[in-house]
């Protein structure tokens, strides 16, 4: 009896011990995982406020948040129609205006093209948005995807008015 | 050897090994014929190798994110232990490991010069393991340099200025080094690059290391010749991966405590300012594990004999096998070596004690006595002790009393000690 | 086996030993307090590092700077623990140097929480030239610079005394019992009273010294209570498994025989 007993304690000490040692392991590799995770230092820089009180109708302008290019745009009247009057039928990424720009007169988008990482140029491109240089996508006046190979519209990151001068990206 | 003829059971195994014989060399390490006798002092070899391994893969890490450069090292390093995620840990971790790395060196070494691993057949593993050593040394010290403290500032300069003391080309010397008429940026760039690389190095000296071993196979505490297996040998997996597991567990208990209780208990606080080249420490001390050498070098009161002393108290070793003319391996058996052995230990840590305290007054004099005996150990006990020493009789095997004559009243006795 | 518990007890015999023999190697024992961050399960006292804070930036800043603090450290786990808010309110009080602007100029706001703490002095050398030739360190790591640690840095801020007869000083340096070499070029920066401490605590010279040390251990060590934790679970586990390990051990070589 006794000897039919061994065998299976013997197999529960190596499975226990096999069991709990994987787990030091793991425990033991998740930091070095985990070093190369954004530090605190680069967390603490999340958000970025910027002062857009200069900015005219129909310019933009260019700051680096996150270390990506991030556009602020003062659409014009005539662009704001333009961006709206679009179907959505006829959208590759299907988004209206109005969700992309709470603020009508004002559009914030990261400028990063969608494809593979460029960054798109202003007021160029076959609908008088963004277009990309590196393999021709063409964006309109609300940063969508129109034409070319990018697959989805310009993303809009998380931001907000802290007054009507400033806005804090992230 | 039992693995020669391996072949794989699977199909797909067999036209693997016959192209790379990985599988063959796999079954060699699992079989490996391994002296049953072996006690907790060899399972230093296995716990040397994680040593190294933790060192290269939490140094990898760190020079992710480490900045070799004069102005900015600190800094770096500041940042790894306060923003770099899990930063701290990662370089307590490195640093208290190369104490415990040195510690368990020692304690390797030591047991070779109990149970006389370096002797004939064993030279080679043995001057393999001193030059392991000495790169261990030369990257444990460049690793010392890269946090650019003041400790790290002063120690570099004055052990590269130990070559300012060749004569005629001394200070061309100790400029190449440099990169410049003191130490500064272009030092810590390229001790920084060395000591990336010679880890690396050391890994493939450990990889020879292990291979000459297994040509002759492991010494063992009786010190008598188990090649083949027998009843005097168990195969290497798993009785001897289990038996070192244990003990490297253990040791990393006490490696645990350093990391997390006590973790600058062994570097020294000035390290924590930041290097600045117009300012000397009071007291300049190096590591704990360089200090016997240390105390070596100051002993000598001329400044070109002290470092020729220094050396040559490392390249003694080199020619060990050569000084120990005795046949007889272990100290088992060799009653008069035993004590002399336990001497030469005290007459080391005398000498790293020594070299931590000031060289003045009766510590300097202490010093030269612990250095001369250290010489006198090597260069005339041994040579004489192989010649006039009465050793005891070595069985014939490690079963020797079971399997039948007169039991050894020496195995016996150490078998109570051991289990 | 005996031999090897032998060995490991000396280690740990013989690291006690000289590391409390290092500390009581100075020229005089150093002065002491119950530091809350001490010990296995050692944790900083939120409140003393809340005042400490206080008592550096209202007596300390003006000469040391903390160059590897931020200001968001403040409201970090395991520090003072000050809320968001508070920390963000502490960064505005500061003016840092920012840019340059569009316009290429070099600019001042209000700093941020992802700012590092404001230094008081453009550089070591103004630094230096401000203090009568003496630099005032930086004391982002101060207490794990100086051998003796919390107790060498309090017993220093306590250990001004008059000169003892038949020493004279020169202008501008002080007597002070802990200093290597008694001469301090620190006019004593605490005296009863001093700061008046926003939660109400008496703000004796003991008190200040205290809280300052325990800031000042905290910023030195940010990770400590981390540490404490993590090692305790570390080692914890490290001898469940040294247990598991040595049964399976056994019970693989039972299967040796004859035994040796």
């Amino acid at each position: 009896m006794s000897d039919q007993k061994a065998p299976k304690r013997r197999d529960f000490l190596f499975t226990a011990s096999y069991a709990i040692g994987a787990v030091g392991v793991g425990a033991a590799v998740w930091p070095l995982v985990d070093q190369m995770n954004p530090d605190r230092s680069v967390k603490a820089l999340a958000s970025t406020e910027v002062d857009v009180s200069s900015l005219e109708p129909g310019k933009s302008i260019t700051v680096l948040w996150r270390g990506k290019p991030v556009f602020i745009k003062r659409r014009t009247q005539e662009e704001i129609d333009d961006a709206r009057s679009v179907k959505l039928n006829d959208l590759k990424h299907p988004e209206k205006d109005e969700d992309r720009a709470k603020n009508p007169e004002w559009l914030v988008m990261l400028g990063v093209c969608t494809h593979l990482g460029c960054v798109p140029l202003g007021d160029k491109g076959e609908y008088n948005g963004w277009f990309c240089p590196c393999h021709g996508s063409h964006y309109d006046t609300s940063g969508r995807i129109r034409k070319g190979p990018a697959p989805k519209n310009l993303e809009i990151p998380k931001y907000e008015f802290v007054n009507s001068n400033t806005i804090k990206i992230g | 050897m039992s693995d020669q003829n391996y072949v794989p059971s699977s199909k797909l195994g067999k036209w693997f090994n016959d192209r790379l014989p990985l599988l063959s060399l796999s079954a060699h390490l699992r079989e490996y014929p391994t002296p049953k006798n072996l006690n907790y002092w060899w399972t230093f070899g296995g716990i040397l190798t994680f040593c190294l391994i933790a060192q290269i893969v939490t140094g990898v890490v760190l020079a992710m994110h480490y900045v070799a450069h004069a102005d900015l090292a600190f800094d770096s390093v500041e940042h790894i232990m306060r923003d770099v995620n899990y930063g701290w840990l990662i370089r307590y971790v490195h640093a208290n490991g190369a104490s415990m790395f040195f510690l368990a060196v020692y304690i390797h070494i030591f047991r070779a010069l109990y149970y006389g691993s370096y002797k004939s057949p064993r030279e080679v593993i043995w001057i393999i393991g001193m030059i392991i050593y000495l790169l261990m040394m030369m990257t444990a010290f460049m690793g010392y340099v890269l946090p650019w403290g003041q400790m790290s500032f002063w120690g570099a300069t004055v052990i590269t200025s130990l070559f300012s003391a060749i004569p005629l080309f001394g200070e061309s010397i100790t400029n190449w080094l440099w990169g410049g008429f003191a130490v500064d940026n272009p030092t810590l760039t390229r001790f920084f690059s060395l000591h990336y690389l010679l880890p690396f190095l050391i890994l493939g000296l450990v990889i020879l290391h292990i291979w000459a071993l297994h040509v002759p196979g492991n010494n063992n505490p009786v010190g008598i010749d188990l090649k083949k297996p027998s009843k005097d040998t168990v195969p290497f997996h798993p009785y001897i991966v289990i038996k070192d597991l244990f003990a490297l567990l253990l040791f990393l208990i006490v490696f645990a405590f350093f990391v997390f209780y006590a973790p600058n208990i062994l570097g020294h606080s000035d390290n924590y300012i930041e290097a600045n080249p117009m300012v000397t420490p009071a007291h300049i001390v190096p590591e704990w594990y360089l200090l016997p050498f240390y105390a070596i070098l100051r002993s000598v009161p001329d400044k070109l004999l002290g470092v020729v002393a220094m050396f040559a108290s490392i390249f003694i070793l080199v020619i060990l096998p050569w000084l120990d003319t005795s046949k007889v391996r272990s100290a088992i058996f060799r009653p008069l070596y035993k004590q002399f052995y336990w001497i030469l230990v005290v007459d080391v840590i005398l000498l790293g004690y020594m070299g931590a305290m000031p060289a003045e007054g009766t510590y300097l004099l202490i010093a030269r006595v612990a250095t001369a005996y250290y010489f006198l150990h090597f260069l005339i006990i041994l040579p004489i002790l192989g010649k006039k020493e009465k050793t005891l009789p070595v069985p014939l095997s490690i079963t020797e009393p079971v399997l039948g004559g007169a039991p050894n009243p020496e195995i016996v006795k150490r078998k109570e000690i051991y289990h | 086996m005996k031999n090897f518990i032998k060995l490991i007890s000396i280690i740990f015999l013989s690291v006690v030993f000289f590391g409390q023999k290092a500390f009581t190697e100075e020229s005089k024992k150093l002065l002491s307090t119950d530091w809350s961050f001490k010990g296995y399960f050692g944790k900083f006292d939120r409140a003393s590092l809340q005042r400490g804070y206080q008592v550096y930036t209202e007596v300390c800043a003006s000469c040391h700077s903390m160059k590897y603090l931020s200001y968001r450290n403040l409201a970090e786990e395991g520090g003072p623990e000050f809320s968001e808010e508070e920390a963000k309110a502490i960064a505005a009080n500061f003016e840092v140097i920012d840019g340059p602007n569009d316009d290429g100029e070099m600019f001042t706001r209000p700093a941020k929480l992802s700012d590092k703490f404001v230094s008081p002095y453009k550089n070591d050398k103004e630094a230096i030239a401000s203090n009568g030739g003496a630099y005032p360190p930086d004391m982002s790591v101060l207490v794990k610079a100086r051998s003796g640690g919390a107790d060498y840095v309090y017993s220093l801020l306590l250990g001004y005394e008059d000169p003892p007869a038949g020493v004279t000083l020169d202008d501008g340096v002080y007597y002070n019992s802990y200093m290597y070499g008694n001469n301090i070029k620190m006019p004593n920066p605490l005296s009863e009273g001093l700061i008046e401490y926003n939660d109400g605590t008496i703000a004796t010279e003991e008190q200040m010294a205290k809280d300052v040390v325990t800031f000042l251990a905290w910023s030195a060590e940010p990770h400590l209570e981390a540490r404490h934790k993590i090692g305790f679970k570390a080692i914890i586990y490290l001898i469940i498994l040294t247990i598991l390990a040595y049964l399976s051990m056994k019970r693989l070589w039972s299967r040796i025989e004859p035994k040796v």
